[in-house]
């Protein structure tokens, strides 16, 4: 009975995160669409910087809990890590495809092409390969705890890639809008009122990720679980 | 470093062995089969005639395009290389057999390394050849041939875990470039851009490519190892 009161808890939590995170996004869109100012030179299209922004900044997240859960799991081999792992690095795709698309919408008007080999997008791209592929192993394994290990070791492998791909790109020109938030933004490059919304945008985006995250372990729970009592039927 | 330390008193050790066993073990079993060294080099050379169609090379933009042709070959010809390493294994339980006897793991995965390296190094000799002669540029220039030795040394560092593993995965001759490649990406950029250079006789950028090249090779080569260890366990 025990268990099922901590389900219960966690049900609740997952209701509470769900609508604070449904009224954050719509403050968020209000911000965006409305009392944001409109950029001089690039016009409605900037707006799309409140999306992207935030939603790379996710990706790189997940990517980043990805080497951290899977080395967690080759230490200590408990299904557990592993299915974080697996939940960060399926949210993590979805968030790395939204950022490719939104910065392909945004290309389009400002440079006048839809893709350009620049080191970031180059970047996120190859991320984006590699991550299609950390998912893809799992279920092209012979088995869950085969599955399980292989994509561990490409979860990490390839979170060590990424700034080797980053640097070897970016040799080449880049145009790419430079930081304009971070340790590496230049002073003024952002209105204050800007930077607020993009603060927001942030923290509501942020809350869809543990949204998100948190219902993937729960269903991949549940299906271990179900897999587990075929297993035994079966048997 | 004390990564490196561990590493290096391993491999001082009778691991050296044997490596050297199994290494001779892949040679024999290629010079009986020849399942590499023969079918991978005429693939490559098919790659190049199939390229001077697809891009029509004239003589004026040769110097242009040869890179990216040779590094392709090299690319697609090493991945028949990486996909034949283990596949011979798992053919009548030779993987098992491997897993089975008292040698480390790290042994197994640098003797496949080095046999891979040197099964893929022989056949871009042959292409290196095949390309000076169809496109009119020598190629065997001291830094080019290191820079083939060393970026193939980080192919098949990964290489060898990769194909480690797709091995055991449904439709693995798929697999193993789609987990590959992305990950290879950086080092061919860098063996690519030091071959523009040499071929257009600048030594600029050699001097922060090569150097990527190593770095690439011995970050792997100490991950790597690591990794095919924990990952190979049944």
């Amino acid at each position: 009975m025990s268990n099922l009161g901590i389900k219960n808890i966690q049900t609740k939590i997952s209701y509470v995160l769900a609508a604070l995170c449904t009224i954050l996004m719509i403050i968020n869109l209000y911000l965006i669409f409305w009392v944001a100012p409109l950029d001089v030179v690039l016009g409605h299209i900037q707006k799309i910087f409140y999306i992207h922004v935030p939603i790379a900044a996710m990706s790189f997240l997940a990517f980043f809990l990805v080497f951290v859960f899977s080395i967690i799991y080759l230490v200590k081999r408990s299904e557990h890590w592993d299915r974080l792992a697996y939940a960060a690095g399926e949210v993590g795709v979805v968030f790395v495809s939204v950022t490719l698309l939104t910065g392909v919408v945004w290309a389009k008007p400002v440079w006048g092409v839809w893709w350009t080999w620049e080191p970031r997008l180059t970047t996120t791209l190859i991320l984006w390969l590699i991550y299609i592929a950390y998912i893809m192993v799992r279920s092209y394994a012979p088995n869950r705890s085969q599955g399980s290990l292989y994509a561990a070791a490409i979860g990490i492998i390839g979170f060590i890639d990424v700034p080797i791909v980053y640097y070897s790109v970016q040799w080449w020109r880049s145009i790419h809008p430079s930081a304009v938030v971070g340790p590496f933004a230049e002073s003024g490059a952002l209105e204050p009122i800007m930077a607020q919304i993009l603060l927001v945008s942030l923290v509501a985006f942020t809350l869809l990720f543990v949204l998100l995250f948190n219902q993937r372990i729960s269903v991949k729970k549940q299906e271990d679980l179900l897999a587990k009592t075929l297993e035994f039927e079966n048997k | 470093m004390w990564a490196l330390e561990i590493r290096l008193s391993l491999l001082m050790s009778k691991n050296i062995q044997s490596i050297f066993i199994m290494i001779k073990k892949d040679l024999l079993l290629e010079f009986r089969g020849k399942d590499i060294l023969v079918s991978v080099p005429i693939f490559g050379f098919l790659l190049i005639v199939l390229f001077n169609f697809a891009l029509d090379v004239s003589p004026n933009i040769s110097n242009h395009v040869a890179p990216g042709i040779l590094w392709v070959s090299f690319a697609f010809a090493g991945i028949l290389t990486m996909n034949r390493a283990f596949v011979r294994e798992l053919e009548q339980g030779g993987l098992e057999g491997l897993l089975l006897s008292p040698i480390s793991r790290d042994a197994i995965f640098i003797s496949k390394v080095l046999s891979s390296c040197l099964f893929m190094f022989v056949v871009e000799i042959a292409l290196l050849l095949a390309l000076t002669i169809m496109m009119n540029i020598w190629m065997f220039s001291i830094v080019l041939v290191v820079t083939v030795l060393l970026t193939t040394l980080g192919f098949t560092t990964l290489g060898t875990l990769f194909s480690a593993i797709a091995v055991q995965t449904r439709s693995r001759e798929v697999m193993l470039p789609i987990l590959f490649f992305p990950m290879v990406i950086p080092i061919l950029i860098a063996a690519v851009e030091v071959t523009s250079e040499v071929i257009a006789g600048q030594f600029i950028g050699i001097g922060k490519w090569l150097p990527f090249i190593i770095i690439f090779d011995a970050l792997f080569l100490l991950i790597c190892p690591w990794l095919f260890g924990t990952v190979m366990q049944e």
